[in-house]
């Protein structure tokens, strides 16, 4: 069966990222950053994508990357959302990647391997693996409409953009119009594209191009996920080891005890089912079924640490000050990012055969 | 022998000398207890080899694929999973002698003698006494819970023989004879209408002193490795997709599509979910084991494993509509094995129930994950440094 174990390498790779965010992405910076006008930390990009070199995970060697798997993506994304790192992580070197690997464009997959050029998939945050996809129009071999709700478009040096011709196309982020919204995840903000005749390359078919790479990220957003509950749990643990009320510390009273230890057990499930998801996703084995399990469990769990979190640090964790809002808005958006867990669920109703009445 | 080559020659070499075919069952036990090959992990002379726990698998295939007869585990799990692994780590040269063996073949059944009325999660406040007459003990009290007592030889008991010293540090560790005069044991009806446990009551019961497992006042420590072990054998079985509790309900599900409704889908579909996220833990837990990296996650199995059977089957007894307000038996009977998938919907329900109660009720459990695994402070605890005699009850 399926290895839901950590390599040796895959614990390296992880002390490393850890490390990096230890020093570069610290919660009071997060916050700070969240309402300026450079929401992305593209300093911490650089780190992360051309001095490591993990832009280029997912990217075989021949086309300057790593080839290695989703398994050691999934490690990288657990240390990103322990930290609600804004980085285009998840939105490049995963969704925009496994697109580009889905059409064989060479051309593109070298220039992200290195880190230097970010890409988007220019489809909204909420759709999952198996959504009808908005596409722009293709007249007199340009571009033209609007796509709404693109995560990480801001940082995008280019977007791949479905077309109503069947086609995926990658457009220069300068010849688009990219407007910012506010956005409920101060640290995965989304825009609007509106393309006015935007020239684009045609790079293949959208169809399962799209599919692939919000299957893989459904299913990498989960450790993403992992990270972040397992940070809600660690830190809300810790709070309340220090907290004292009426003379003693608020971790000793058995009602939260009972809640922190029920929490515990989510995240153990939630890493066996994050682990899960990745494997399948590097192995290619009952992939559908386990991405779908892991996504289904996943954004609930994250949700309810990040709002555990918020509530037992009680008024701190209520401030914009504390860092807990930035980790339950990640979680409450991640819940509808890439396919709720009703959504997922519905999937497996058809892969599972337990059908509708 | 820790080499998975020369232990596959040896069951190979076993098994054309005592062919499964031509050999009676019993005969067949215990050459094999004998040969080592019954649990490799244990010493030579006591039915294994001194191996590596992980090479029993080696020997296991090899017998399966002869068709060789087994010990019937299910039947005789408190002795292999509980009674075993204490007699061997505080057992005389000759308790383990007389007692592994016949414990191993399934000759000799076993019971445990540990909750009472007054003692459940609070086990350690346990009130049968033992009083020291000679080279004997005489044991009185009560105790309950005890599955298999019925059909039991030996017992594993706790008893206090110190009152006069905190709770933790009177109690001594025993080998009860379950046909001795004084042991009765009553069947104890359950919801469920059958009896699968029993009450034990031991009046005037004589133990030797030589039946004594680890030293007096030692029993405590000693009974944490049954514990212990109970608990590494709780959830620790590997299943297949649909393997557990979900599996019945799913079935029904895809036979007979006049029974859905849109918020059973929603439920079956979350709980479908979650026993497949269970599984995967368990996987993985299993995982660290044999990768040598027994992790805190088992802490955290029985509470999952409880709560999603009692949910499940809560669920099938909906899901089944009219045929949910029918059960299938209330019959007092006393079942050989517990089966907690078996029988009906309604049956499978109500024996869930016991599932956050036995082995530990979920609370406490949930308490020990909160201290050990999360480090969070201990309960405030007003027992620790009183005699027993004076705790309140």
């Amino acid at each position: 069966m399926t290895d839901l174990l950590y390599s040796e390498e895959e614990e390296a790779l992880r002390a490393a990222v850890r490390d990096l965010l230890t020093d570069h992405c610290a919660a009071a910076g997060v916050v700070a950053r969240a309402e300026s006008a450079a929401p992305h930390d593209l300093g911490l990009w650089k780190s992360l994508a051309q001095s490591m070199g993990l832009a280029g995970l997912l990217i075989p060697e021949t086309l300057g990357g790593q080839g290695a798997t989703h398994r050691e993506a999934a490690v990288v994304l657990e240390e990103l959302g322990r930290a609600v790192a804004p980085v285009p992580y998840l939105t490049s070197a995963v969704v925009a990647t496994e697109a580009l690997l889905d059409c064989g464009d060479e051309e593109l997959l070298e220039k992200l391997a290195t880190g230097r050029t970010i890409g988007v998939l220019a489809v909204g945050l909420h759709l999952g693996p198996g959504a009808a996809v908005p596409v722009v129009r293709l007249e007199d071999g340009t571009l033209h409409g609007e796509l709404t709700g693109v995560a990480d478009a801001a940082a995008a040096d280019v977007l791949l953009v479905p077309a109503d011709d069947g086609g995926l196309y990658a457009v220069a982020a300068d010849a688009v119009t990219r407007t910012p919204r506010i956005s409920l995840d101060l640290t995965r903000p989304l825009a609007t594209v509106t393309l006015d005749g935007a020239p684009g390359r045609r790079l293949g078919e959208f169809g399962p191009a799209v599919r692939r790479a919000l299957r893989a990220a459904a299913g990498l957003l989960a450790s993403e996920q992992l990270g972040l509950a397992d940070w809600s749990l660690t830190e809300t643990v810790r709070y309340l080891k220090e907290r004292k009320q009426f003379n003693r510390p608020v971790g000793g009273f058995q009602a939260l005890k009972h809640r922190l230890a029920q929490l515990w057990l989510e995240v153990v499930n939630l890493r066996a089912a994050a682990r899960a998801a990745a494997d399948a996703l590097a192995t290619g084995e009952d992939t559908d079924i386990t991405v779908a399990v892991a996504q289904a469990y996943a954004a609930p769990v994250a949700v309810r640490a990040a709002e555990e979190a918020l509530q037992l640090h009680g008024g701190i964790g209520m401030t914009w000050e504390h860092p807990v809002h930035l980790y339950l808005k990640r979680a409450k958006a991640g819940s509808l990012a890439y396919g709720t867990a009703g959504a997922h669920r519905e999937a497996l109703a058809e892969l599972v055969d337990l059908r509708a009445p | 022998m820790s080499d998975a080559g020369e232990l596959r020659d040896r069951t190979r070499e076993f098994l054309a000398a005592n062919p499964p075919g031509r050999t009676e069952r019993l005969d067949f036990l215990r050459a094999r207890f004998d040969a080592g090959l019954a649990w490799v992990h244990y010493p030579e002379g006591l039915g294994g080899l001194g191996a590596p726990r992980s090479l029993q698998a080696v020997v296991d295939a090899e017998l399966e694929a002869a068709g060789a007869p087994d010990n019937d585990p299910r039947r005789i799990g408190i002795g292999l999973g509980m009674a075993a692994p204490t007699i061997l780590q505080y057992g005389t040269e000759e308790q383990r002698r007389r007692l592994l063996r016949p414990l191993w073949t399934g000759e000799e059944v076993w019971c445990q003698l540990f909750s009472e009325p007054g003692a459940g999660s609070d086990l350690a406040a346990l009130g049968t006494r033992a009083v020291r007459e000679g080279d004997d003990w005489v044991v009185d009290g009560q105790k309950v819970w005890t599955s298999s007592a019925h059909l039991a030889r030996w017992a594993i008991l706790i008893a206090r023989t110190d009152p006069g010293v905190p709770k933790h540090q009177g109690i001594t560790y025993f080998v009860c004879d379950m046909t001795d005069p004084g042991v009765e044991v009553r069947p104890l009806r359950q919801i469920t209408g059958e009896a699968e446990f029993n009450e034990v009551f031991l009046t005037g019961v004589r133990i030797p002193d030589s039946r004594r497992l680890g030293a007096v006042g030692e029993g405590w420590r000693v009974a944490q490795t049954t514990l212990n072990n109970e608990r590494v054998a709780i959830g620790g079985m590997r299943l297949p997709r649909e393997g557990g509790m979900i599996g019945p309900v799913a079935s029904t599900w895809r036979e007979r599509p006049e029974l859905r409704t849109h918020d059973l889908h929603q439920r079956l579909l979350k709980l479908w979910v979650e026993a497949e996220v269970a599984r995967f833990t368990g996987e993985r837990l299993r995982q660290q084991l044999a990768a040598g990296q027994p992790g805190p996650e088992g802490a955290g199995m029985k509470l999952s494993f409880a709560r999603l059977n009692q949910e499940i089957s809560g669920l099938e007894v909906e899901l089944r509509g009219e045929e949910g307000l029918l059960y299938d038996e209330w019959t007092m009977r006393r079942p050989e094995l517990v089966d907690f998938t078996g029988r009906d919907a309604g049956y499978r329900y109500l024996r869930a129930k016991g599932n956050s109660i036995e082995g530990g009720t979920s609370e406490v459990l949930l308490n020990i994950v909160a201290e050990r695994v999360l480090g969070l402070p201990a309960e405030p605890r007003t027992d620790k440094d009183v005699a027993w005699k004076d705790l309140a009850r």
